[in-house]
């Protein structure tokens, strides 16, 4: 059996323990990179990262994109939505169409 | 076009013959390929988008009423209540083929089947945003899990389509275009001897008629 996690600073991912999520309320970049690759390698199917913190460890994060699990996903934070997790899609695209076609 | 570096003979010929029929299949599968992934990419985008415009609406909600209660409640009070969830979710990780690329398909699982389970505190001494806030993300969830694994399927697609995309480009305007250049020349190489053999055939023939009957 899989689980999911949510990081970011307390006050974005508190509400979510008690959906039965497992949150880790971390900030520091160093420690979410070696978070990320502790979760990768152990049963954590979905991380759900909020968008300032995932904007911190952008290079852990797509070096997990093109692999099968974890699914990393970014959601936004307490301060409100900054766009990056809409930019991901579009990054998709652009990778995928060769351009943007969605915008 | 470069031509490839072969000997021109009939053998090197046959086996390029052969060489070109299948990369002319091979194209021509990859092209489906590509375009198939495509169609279904497009598809997949199009929820992913859509998803994740709600999920981050649902959570925007849930922040607010987080806000909320953040700043009526104590930070202690607030963290202890959350402390102990009594739900727990648990996600069964199956996969799905989408054109040989293998996407993941979570399914949720619960502890308990209560919905009411989600509120892990007593109502007395917390705020009423609390409950808004909770009850906010566990609407959202499912959609949350959704767009997981959209989001995770559009990223795996994306890589697969560039992969093939560069494949059918290399396979039509680099290999198919090589071998037929190459195919060109060993053809022409070898008509060229052919004429050349018969013409020196026909140079001795007239000598050696020549010489026995004395003609011309």
């Amino acid at each position: 059996m899989y689980k999911a996690a949510v990081i970011g600073d307390t006050a974005s991912v508190s509400g979510f323990a008690a959906l039965g999520l497992t949150v880790f309320r971390e900030t520091e970049p160093d420690k979410v990179k070696r978070l990320i690759a502790k979760l990768a390698a152990s049963e954590f199917a979905v991380i759900y990262i909020t968008e300032p913190t995932a904007a911190l460890v952008s290079d852990t994060i797509s070096k997990y994109r093109n692999s099968q699990l974890p699914a990393i996903v970014l959601i936004p934070a307490i301060e409100g939505n900054t766009g990056d997790g809409m930019r991901g899609v579009h990054e998709a695209v652009e990778k995928a169409v060769g351009s943007d076609i969605l915008k | 076009m470069a031509r490839l570096n072969v000997n021109p003979t009939r053998m090197e010929l046959t086996k390029l013959k052969k060489k070109l029929v299948s990369a002319r299949r091979g194209h021509k599968l990859l092209k489906d390929k590509r375009d198939e992934l495509m169609r279904q990419f497009m598809i997949m985008v199009k929820e992913n988008r859509q998803l994740r415009s709600e999920v981050e609406a649902g959570i925007s909600e849930a922040n607010r009423y987080m806000a909320v209660a953040g700043s009526v409640m104590q930070r202690e009070v607030l963290e202890t209540a959350l402390m102990l969830p009594k739900q727990e979710v648990e996600l069964e990780v199956s996969e799905k083929n989408v054109m040989s690329v293998e996407i993941p398909v979570f399914v949720p699982k619960y502890r308990t089947s209560d919905s009411n389970d989600i509120y892990s505190y007593g109502m007395a001494f917390t705020s009423i945003d609390l409950d808004g806030a909770v009850s906010a993300l566990s609407e959202i969830f499912p959609k949350m899990i959704r767009l997981a694994e959209v989001e995770k399927a559009c990223q795996l697609m994306a890589d697969e389509i560039e992969k093939t995309r560069r494949r059918v480009n290399a396979l039509e305007h680099i290999m198919i275009p090589d071998y037929e250049e190459t195919i060109k020349y060993i053809t022409m190489k070898l008509s060229e001897n052919e004429r050349s053999t018969t013409t020196s055939l026909m140079k001795v023939k007239d000598m050696v008629l020549k010489d026995s009957h004395k003609y011309s």
